[in-house]
């Protein structure tokens, strides 16, 4: 009979954060800021058509990079959540914090207890009441979860945008400067980006029940030519 | 990979997943839609909705509804509204059982909304009627002991670039009209005004004044349509759907259109009109266009 090996459990774990890391580094990037009607999510996205960011509801948007598949699975899973919420209780009762402690739940779980963690990041963004209380729900595939309150950066290079973009992050910023700073930040000072690199979407406090508007590549042509 | 079922997230495993459909997903996660279905024959009186309108105009469709809910011979409500918007570019107006019409709006836009976000893109228009007709069907039992919801539901279709306009039946029957629709008690009047008065390609300003004669005419006809409330400063809803989507029209707006409505019969504008008496002279159906600015809609 032959008897498993004996496997550390620090090594299971580290093992399987590494196979989750690069399955997340061979993506593309994306970053959220916060700008002055609320927050802009910007995306490094090839595909006109397989979306990385996307509305949850009436203030609340999602973002993931890594597996295609399975961020979209949390991402339905998620519109469903706030969906029945909203009609159970109040829309006003649909927020960002539970949403994303049920992320952070199911990805720890899944971390833990199945053969192949989630090779995903994802974002839940929020609109506050008021201006200046956007706050951004980091959630790694373990599940851990950072609250950040001025701006995010998903996927692999997160540590060298997240530097370039506190060099240029404006929380007063317009729409166009905002764009420019989250695509300067992705691009590094080695690429430019132009809009059909670019998936972008904004949740923005001036457009009333829902906040959530995708920019079509024409405007975000024109907010780069203008910032630039 | 199939995914494990989520601990705390609505999840499904192969064929129960509910895809895009909210009502669906209600289902599946447990909550009963059906609490009517079993109700006695006997039921006491509850709160009726009445009188609304929608038709075309050259822009989109103008949609209008009265504020009247009745319980039997009583007024039960003064403020109700009956017209609202359904996605991004229609309207649903309501008449019949005041409770599950307003709670069949309430799926119907959730229904709208989810499918919207879960797949990425809206409905199309002609499937947002169907969804609707099936709401309307699903609700047969419940119309059978009295509790019957007829809607009006109208949008502007992208697809064809026009607006459009849908008429059902307690069967979930779907009647596409090309002109107008009226539904509730007073349709018949309100109707008969918009018939008079419409012709096609009208502005969308002269469509809302037809809507709001067509509403004051059955007020005037009809115990349980209720006009325009000059002293409490109640005014119908009336919303207009174009290019733009939904746009309801602010209060002052209406009450502008009502007040050039009576406006011809000196005196009357101030009169308190809650079931006018005297019919104003020279409001037929068409007279109000001078004057109209067609930003008003």
């Amino acid at each position: 009979m032959n008897m498993p090996f004996y496997v550390a459990p620090e090594q299971i774990m580290k093992d399987r954060a590494d196979y989750a890391r690069k399955g997340i580094a061979r993506g593309k990037s994306l970053v959220a800021v916060t700008y002055r009607d609320g927050v802009l999510l910007c995306a490094e996205n090839v595909s006109n058509t397989l979306r990385k960011v996307s509305e949850i509801y009436d203030r609340i948007a999602f973002a993931g990079v890594g597996k295609y598949n399975e961020f979209d699975q949390l991402r339905i899973a998620g519109v469903r959540h706030a969906d029945l919420k909203g009609y159970a209780y109040s829309r006003s009762d649909v927020e960002a914090r539970s949403l994303a402690n049920h992320y952070a739940q199911i990805l720890g779980q899944i971390f833990t207890h199945e053969m192949k963690p989630m090779e995903v990041e994802i974002l839940v963004a929020e609109l506050g009441e008021a201006p200046g209380n956007e706050q951004l729900f980091h959630i790694l595939y373990d599940g851990t979860v950072n609250d950040e309150s001025l701006w995010s950066v998903l996927g692999g290079e997160a540590e060298a945008i997240s530097e370039r973009l506190g060099d240029s992050h404006d929380p007063g910023a317009g729409i166009g400067a905002a764009l420019a700073a989250a695509v300067g930040a992705l691009a590094g000072p080695e690429r430019t980006l132009v809009a059909d690199d670019l998936e972008v979407a904004t949740l923005d406090a001036t457009l009333g029940r829902r906040c959530f508007r995708r920019l079509p590549a024409a405007e975000v042509d024109r907010l780069l030519d203008a910032a630039s | 990979m199939i995914m494990p079922r989520l601990p705390s997230l609505p999840s499904f495993v192969g064929g129960e997943d509910p895809g895009p459909s909210f009502t669906a997903l209600l289902a599946a996660a447990g909550h009963r839609l059906d609490g009517l279905a079993g109700v006695d024959r006997d039921l006491p009186a509850v709160a009726h909705a009445t009188t609304v309108v929608a038709l075309r105009h050259r822009d989109g469709v103008v949609m209008a509804g009265d504020r009247r809910a009745t319980a039997g011979n009583l007024i039960s409500h003064r403020t109700i509204e009956k017209v609202y918007p359904a996605g991004r570019h229609a309207g649903v107006a309501i008449a019949g059982a005041a409770g599950p019409s307003m709670e069949m709006v309430r799926l119907f836009q959730l229904q709208l909304e989810h499918y919207e976000k879960v797949e990425g893109q809206p409905l199309s228009l002609e499937g947002q009627a169907n969804q609707l007709s099936q709401m309307v069907r699903a609700n047969f039992a419940s119309a059978l002991r009295g509790l019957v919801v007829v809607p009006l539901f109208a949008g502007w279709d992208e697809r064809c670039g026009c607006g459009r306009l849908f008429q059902y039946d307690v069967t979930g029957g779907r009647y596409e009209e090309q002109d107008f629709a009226a539904g509730g008690s007073g349709s018949l009047h309100a109707g008969t005004v918009v018939k008079l008065g419409f012709r096609p390609g009208l502005p969308p300003a002269d469509a809302v004044d037809l809507a709001v004669s067509a509403l004051f005419e059955a007020a005037d006809e009809d115990a349980a349509t209720g006009g325009p409330d000059l002293v409490r400063g109640i005014f119908p809803v009336v919303a207009n759907i174009d290019a733009d989507g939904y746009q309801r029209l602010d209060d002052a707006t209406v009450e502008a259109r009502f007040r050039a409505l009576l406006a011809p019969a000196d005196g009357l504008a101030d009169a308190p009109s809650d079931g006018p008496a005297g019919a104003p002279a020279g409001r037929s159906a068409d007279a109000p266009t001078e004057a109209v600015p067609d930003d008003a809609a």
